[in-house]
């Protein structure tokens, strides 16, 4: 087990490495003076001297990279060009926000999904089956940010049951809830489409199996049966899928906290591009994809977790 | 001769209507693009705006054409670009092996750390928002997803007897790959740039939605959408067709990717 966690976490290590190479190199060695870009076309060259030497743009680019990475991990990334105030508070701020989308996103997912799913299974080819794959199916083509406007035209336009918008702070636990349950069903609708079809075929897959008849044939009920032996036998493609989609959901958090103005890093992301803030864009890009890949890192360890035999084979 | 799937013929028919709607609207729309009407703004459907106007006065249906034709044709070239880069990489790192297979499959490991939408903020960051960034983005994201589909069809093939014979009668790795390897790994190529094909027509919108894709004057459904959401007190019917259009388009694309892929690959149409 001690050689198989070190082995990964050193993929991982190198894996953000690598990332955050990348993420550099695109924000960084493309061509373009940021100096320029902040103080504008007619800015005197005194200034953009005095600017370039603060952001420390003088500097080759490798020795910058290095800066970077070794600032970023003692939580410093760099002053905001348009806030004028250190990149890690205006995260800092935002961070609660996005996290609580994308938790409650995740588990509105697999409330929606794990039942669908096996529900589908269990009526292999009988309406309920095909109820849920036409559903899911439909689910997939239609984009969240479209189905959240649909939400709000029927449930604060119409219906006046719940904001259209904004979050107005946990100080009014009520007020924030109800404005979270758009945003969380518009974020787990979507999602849950792909993972009750994986679900379904990895449950159908199983429930041909020996080890199903046998339970079945000493009296077990097929409720008892599907719950207890086809889903934790089901869970090592889940929780591959649900890796997957803990990305989809983070990113798509970008997407819907714009689409109902909510003050997370999604919404900073789009603040920071209008204003050409690179540092701001950059540190969150890193963020976002630092935690894609943690979430696939903790997959990983997950299935061995799960099913042991995998060990052997990694 | 057995009967065809039914997703392969509904999502036939559907991309039939899409792609005939986009073709269409490059000899004639209702009216001409970008026409105003301010005075007729937020009118309802009739004989003249089949399904009434914009803010501006603008049809409708026009827009909703012009935004077909553009949404296929970024997905064209997105996937066209990134399908061709991935599958030539592919079809290297399995004719050469060793270290260039390593470093291409890393590679294609890796680029799960940046969905679309990621790629797409750093390029507008550094750029500006435009067009162009949204393909390239969206291409990009194709690239490792084909490297990975033509790399382990090519592997298969690589161990057919009739490869073996090529290698024998001295033909080059290249060679092989280009005559043989490669017709051998048409279909499931053409299979995922189908799916990717919806995939692409939903980042398209995403993105365009969030100002990050098609720019103003052109019309796209993501622009459309976002355009109308500002109007939902006013308009709300103005958010319901460029929606349907996007999902007729993405639906009509996956079905089709699926039927192929259970035309092309019979043992796992089984599973549905």
């Amino acid at each position: 087990m001690g050689l198989f966690l070190l082995r990964r976490t050193i993929g991982f290590v190198l894996t953000l490495l690598v990332v955050s190479v990348v993420v550099f190199a695109v924000m960084n060695i493309l061509p373009g003076d940021p100096a320029l870009t902040i103080l504008g076309l007619d800015a005197s060259e005194d200034a953009l001297a005095a600017l370039r030497e603060q952001l420390g743009l003088n500097q080759p680019v490798v020795t910058r990279y290095v800066l970077w990475v070794w600032h970023a991990i003692q939580g410093d990334f760099g002053v905001s060009h348009s806030f004028k105030v250190p990149v890690a508070g205006l995260i800092a701020e935002r961070l609660p926000m996005t996290i609580s989308l994308a938790i409650s996103g995740m588990a509105m997912t697999l409330l929606i999904a794990l039942p669908a799913g096996i529900l589908a299974a269990s009526r292999h080819r009988k309406a309920a089956d095909w109820g849920v794959m036409f559903l899911s199916q439909l689910g997939i083509a239609v984009p969240a940010f479209w189905l959240s406007i649909l939400l709000v035209l029927l449930f604060a336009v119409k219906l006046r049951w719940l904001p259209p918008g904004h979050f107005p702070g946990w100080s009014d636990p009520v007020a924030a809830i109800r404005a979270l349950i758009l945003p969380t069903v518009a974020l787990g609708l979507v999602q849950s489409a792909v993972l009750a079809r994986v679900t379904r075929s990895s449950a159908l897959e199983l429930m041909r199996l020996d080890f199903v008849r046998t339970a079945r044939a000493t009296g077990l009920s097929r409720a008892r049966v599907l719950w207890h032996h086809v889903l934790p036998n089901a869970l090592v493609p889940i929780v591959t899928i649900v890796g997957m989609q803990f990305a989809a959901v983070v990113t798509g958090t970008i997407v819907i906290e714009n689409v109902f103005s909510l003050p997370g890093l999604g919404r900073l992301v789009f603040q920071s591009i209008a204003n050409r803030d690179l540092p701001t864009v950059q540190a969150l890009v890193m963020m976002f994809a630092g935690i894609v890949v943690t979430a696939n890192f903790i997959v990983d360890l997950l299935y061995v977790a799960i099913d042991p035999r995998l060990k052997a084979r990694t | 001769m057995r009967r065809l799937p039914a997703n392969l013929i509904i999502g036939g028919v559907l991309v039939a209507i899409v792609v005939g709607v986009a073709a269409l609207s490059l000899v004639w729309t209702p009216h001409p693009e970008n026409a105003m009407n301010i005075r007729g703004k937020f009118a309802g459907p009739s004989a003249t705006y089949w399904l009434g106007t914009d803010q501006l006065g603008r049809d409708l249906v026009t827009q909703l054409m012009a935004s077909a034709r553009n949404s296929m044709a970024v997905a064209l070239i997105a996937v066209l670009l990134g399908g061709s880069i991935g599958t030539v990489l592919g079809l290297l790192a399995s004719a050469i092996g060793g270290w260039v297979e390593d470093l291409v499959m890393r590679f294609a490991d890796i680029s799960f750390a940046f969905p679309t939408l990621l790629f797409a903020i750093m390029l507008a960051a550094v750029f500006g928002p435009s067009l162009q960034n949204a393909i390239l983005a969206i291409a990009f994201i194709n690239v490792p997803v084909f490297a990975r589909v033509a790399r382990a069809s090519a592997n298969q093939i690589w161990t057919r007897e009739y490869v073996f014979a090529a290698r024998a009668a001295g033909m080059g790795r290249f060679a092989i790959s280009r005559d043989h390897i490669l017709p051998n790994i048409a279909a499931p190529v053409i299979v995922q740039a189908t799916i990717e094909f919806a995939v692409a027509i939903l980042a398209e919108a995403a993105l365009s939605y969030l100002g990050l894709g098609v720019q103003p004057p052109e019309s796209s459904w993501g622009r459309m959408l976002s355009e109308a959401q500002t109007l939902m007190y006013l308009a709300p019917q103005l958010a319901i067709w460029p929606g349907l259009c996007i999902v007729t388009a993405v639906l009509g694309f996956g079905l089709l990717g699926d039927g192929l892929r259970d035309i092309t690959d019979p043992r796992l149409a089984r599973e549905r």
